[in-house]
């Protein structure tokens, strides 16, 4: 696959924040500095379009505001978070506020939605936006009233002063608003008082709701193109290498509607030995792609297996010399020749689908020398470039545009699905729409590679614990899809995908900690690994979380006990503005508040058990400090694990959307129980192999056990809310199974076999 | 595979297609009719994304050939008309996360308190276990579910857009 050298930075430049009269209403927009404008007022240049707003919102004669979203709403209601940042700081009437989903126009700036960053990274900038917008609408309000703006408040969309009101609407009607705010000038704007919010951290209702309970609400495949076919792709033996040797379609002509069929030829090298059928109906697709038969020369990873890629990462976690450093603390290596006690153990987890319900899909026109891709998609950035150069345009000539995701969870970060859809239209001469079947989309996926992580912990003589060293082996997506992600590692010998091992640099404080970060490079050459829900911190955990029960039950103290001691908040694990303020004092609170929630050390039935874990993701810039514990019920004689309840304590810092934060958290414990109980694939032959819903078994109702979840209240900054959630759940269930029947499980999913065979 | 006219009624209107008499119905919804609220999933009937009432009781039209419809009721989400209070309920409970598989799960639950007025945990779990949600909004699905089956003490018909008021005559559904 091509490697994207993409460099740009996530974090938005240097810019100003323009305010003016534009028309009959009132636009607000940050703007980079322009120094070709840079006399202009904020008027001018909005007016002339002299500005490129990376973030922008308005308000019309009738006080209606639009605020434009750049992320991609995909469960998360994401628009409604982030509008309601604007809204309150401003002053709004939430009942006049609408959102708009935005295309890949540049002017949106840099487009990624995950890493559960929206809220985190929208909360500031938004904050002193809404905050400039008022400062100006008072201004204007008290001229038009002759008062003093420091007598004036903003409140449901009007400007009151004493006996005095007027509606914002009545302000941009007779007011010319013209201001600018220089960056300096905004970031002297800080949030409100939290004891005067009106709408954050207020129960509301998301905007993208009712649509999606009337069958309204729009997804890519849902889109309709004047004069378009259908296609669906064939889908080649192995990711890399396939080669199209002959294509039959003899059978295929015999089905209604059936248009031919396109061998594609890539330039961006994603898709090797594609072949796309068309028909003028998507069943016509489907029929005649079933119909013919293509020979092709595989790729070498053809015969790869699971067991091959488990036993490439035993080796690999086994070899001192591979990976790079990670973490690097004290010197493990001369805790371990000196300790006096040690354990170690191995954890792996297998291939886990993505399995978002809308299978990955895109219609592609081009009209007027443009490249249009309509598409529901979380990384525009990434994967626009992948596109133009595919279809042989310059990045502006492809316009991506957004719609609905029927399922995000990290599939959609990678766009690579655009790609047959616009070779396909191009070849043709007509618009496509490219629709994968579940089996195809299975296959097609960008998996959550298989793991394996190593871990050794070593005591003195005083039987304290001296260090752990631990190493980590999978497919990292950063390093196919985006390496110039990818930060060197702490010895500098290798970069390193930190989204496939962050969780393993935790805050407990240890006087010596490794950790070595490998990449496997049998599973990098077989598929396409993917960044899934909770992505690295979503399966290191598994093996850290598990491992510190290990440790605890190994020198006899309780694992809630233990975990509190090793959470000191000294050294790197201290306070750090804004994002970790308090440091590990906030994890080992939302301990001490689990330990008491959920009856920590109660007696329970027999073969029954209670297991804790704790987590601070997405990542240590980012934490959001959680606690989970797991009740479970184990079936010695058949090894089956039935979990009654989940219990969570979630610090996220200021909570946004309450109700929307609940339901993020909800549906990501219910993921982590998914993913410890019920899902997982292998490789087999080089190709996944449980492409549906017949061997590849979700979580669904009947498995949902009771949950109670709450959420540490506080005025903090927010992090993040759509993965974190997840984080803690599988371990918690792995050391509940320890604590009712004694059995260590080491591997996910947890099968009642091996349950069984532990005990 | 033949190609023969197959009429049926759908949301209440008499429609006519001449698609292969194999094709899922689905697909003839989707882009020949161009109701977009019901969906593909799974293509196997295992997901419930694609639920609609078939002469009232719910299918998986992914897999339902056209073939067996001819004279036939179909209802799809759009049928309801945004009057059902499944609708409303989900509303309140902000059930939808991204909400791809919930037309097929308010035509599933629709179909079960057309004919269980108040059905228990267990029975809404039964009915219920066939839709999958990818983004786990279970919990809330249930609660939505039982806040509706809790406020009526009858079954809660189907919208149906030939009847001239909801609460007239009930001939096609059992009271319980």
């Amino acid at each position: 696959m091509t490697r994207l050298n993409k460099t740009e930075k996530i974090e938005q430049s240097r810019r100003n924040f323009l305010i003016g009269t534009v028309g009959t209403g009132l636009v607000m927009a940050f703007a980079p500095v322009m120094t070709a404008y840079s006399s202009e007022s904020a008027a001018t240049a909005l007016n002339k379009k002299h500005f490129n707003p990376t973030v922008w919102f308005e308000i019309d004669q009738t006080g209606s505001i639009l605020v434009n979203i750049s992320r991609a709403e995909m469960g998360q209601h994401v628009g409604t978070a982030i509008a309601r940042i604007v809204a309150d700081e401003l002053g709004a009437d939430w009942d006049k506020v609408s959102i708009k989903h935005v295309d890949t126009d540049p002017k949106w700036g840099y487009m990624v939605t995950g890493g559960s960053w929206s809220v985190w990274q929208s909360y500031l900038p938004m904050s002193q936006a809404g905050a400039a917008g008022r400062t100006v609408l008072i201004e204007a309000a008290a001229k038009l009233l002759k008062v003093q703006t420091s007598d004036c408040k903003a409140q449901n969309s009007h400007v009151i002063c004493g006996d005095k009101s007027i509606s914002f609407a009545d302000i941009i009607s007779q007011g010319n608003i013209d201001r600018t705010f220089s960056a300096e000038e905004l970031a002297l704007f800080t949030p409100k008082d939290p004891q005067t919010r009106r709408l954050v951290s207020k129960p509301s209702n998301a905007l993208d709701i009712p649509a999606k309970t009337t069958g309204t609400a729009k997804y890519g495949i849902d889109v309709e193109i004047e004069g378009m076919v259908y296609a669906r792709p064939l889908v080649p033996p192995t990711r890399y290498g396939s080669k199209v040797l002959k294509v039959n379609d003899s059978k295929a002509t015999k089905v209604k509607g059936y248009l031919g069929y396109e061998i594609l030829q890539d330039p961006s090298n994603i898709l090797q030995g594609w072949v796309s059928v068309l028909a003028d109906t998507y069943y016509g697709a489907i029929r005649a792609a079933d119909a013919i038969k293509v020979e092709y020369q595989a790729g070498e990873t053809t015969h790869v297996s699971e067991q091959d890629l488990i036993k490439e990462g035993e080796k690999l976690v086994a070899d001192k010399t591979s990976g790079g450093r990670f973490v690097d603390h004290g010197d493990i290596d001369k805790a371990a020749a000196e300790a006096k006690k040690s354990i170690d153990s191995t954890y792996r987890t297998s291939s886990v689908l993505h399995f978002a319900l809308e299978p990955v899909n895109a219609a592609v026109e081009f009209k007027d020398g443009i490249c249009h891709v309509h598409t529901g998609n979380q990384w525009q950035s990434l994967f626009l470039p992948v596109v133009a150069k595919s279809v042989g345009l310059t990045d502006d000539k492809v316009i991506i545009h957004q719609y609905y995701l029927g399922g995000g969870f990290g599939r959609r970060l990678a766009g690579d699905y655009m790609i047959p859809a616009a070779l396909t239209a191009k070849a043709i001469g007509k618009p496509v729409k490219l629709v994968f079947t579940r089996e195809d989309d299975s296959r097609f996926d960008c998996i959550r590679s298989p793991s394996v992580q190593h871990f050794a912990a070593y005591w003195d003589g005083d039987n304290a614990l001296q260090g752990i060293d631990h190493a980590a082996a999978a497919g990292w997506p950063t390093l196919t899809m985006a390496p110039g992600f990818m930060p060197d590692s702490v010895d500098k010998k290798t970069k390193v995908d930190t989204f496939s091992i962050s969780g393993a640099d935790h805050w407990y404080s240890l006087n010596n900690h490794r950790v070595r970060a490998i990449n496997n490079t049998l599973a990098q050459k077989t598929f396409v690994p993917g960044w899934l829900r909770a992505v690295g911190p979503g399966w290191i955990a598994w093996g850290v979380e598990s491992f510190m029960d290990e440790v605890a039950h190994a020198q006899n103290t309780d694992p809630v006990d233990f975990r509190l001691k090793l959470l000191d908040a000294k050294g790197k694990n201290s306070s750090k503005a804004p994002e970790a303020v308090g440091g590990a004092k906030r994890l080992a609170h939302v301990l001490k508040e689990i330990k008491v929630k959920s009856g920590w050390g109660k007696t329970l039935p027999k073969n029954e058990g209670l297991g804790i874990a704790i987590a601070a993701g997405q990542e240590r810039n980012m934490p959001t400090w959680s606690a989970c514990v797991a009740h479970v019920r184990v079936a010695p004689e058949t090894g089956e694990v039935k979990v009654l309840k989940l219990t969570s304590v979630m610090d996220c810092g200021t909570v946004v959307h309450p109700d929307g934060a609940l339901a993020q958290t909800e549906g990501a414990m219910l993921w982590g129980l998914s993913l410890a109980l019920h899902e997982g694939t292998a490789i087999k032959d080089g190709q996944v192999a449980d492409t549906n819903l017949n061997s590849y078994t979700p979580l669904r109702m009947a498995d949902v056990p009771e949950l109670d979840i709450s959420f540490v209240e506080n005025t903090e900054i927010p992090t993040g809310l759509g993965e974190p959630g997840l984080i803690a759940v599988a371990p918690a269930i792995g050391n509940a199974i320890f604590n009712a029947v004694g059995a260590r499980v080491r591997d996910l999913p947890i099968t009642p076999k091996a349950v069984k065979a532990l005990i | 595979m033949g190609t023969t006219m197959i009429t049926f009624t759908l949301n209440g209107n008499k429609m006519s297609t001449d698609a292969p008499t194999d094709t899922p119905l689905l697909w003839v919804i989707r882009d020949e009719f161009g109701l977009k609220g019901t969906k593909f999933g799974c293509g196997i009937a295992m997901c419930g994304a694609c639920t609609v009432h078939f002469n009232g009781s719910p299918v998986r039209s992914c897999s339902l050939p056209i073939s067996a419809l001819d004279g036939s009721e179909i209802r799809t989400i759009e049928g309801l008309e945004n009057k059902h209070p499944l609708q409303k309920a989900w509303v309140e409970h902000q059930v939808p996360q991204c909400g791809y598989c919930q037309s097929g799960q308010i035509m599933q639950a629709s179909a079960l308190l057309a004919t269980n007025a108040n059905p228990s945990d267990t029975e809404i779990v039964e009915y219920m276990n066939g839709n999958l949600c990818r983004c786990m909004s279970y919990k809330r699905i249930k609660e939505a579910i039982k806040q509706v089956s809790s406020a009526s003490a009858s079954v809660v018909e189907i919208y149906d857009p030939k009847r001239e008021s909801i609460l007239e005559s009930n001939n096609e559904q059992e009271v319980v």
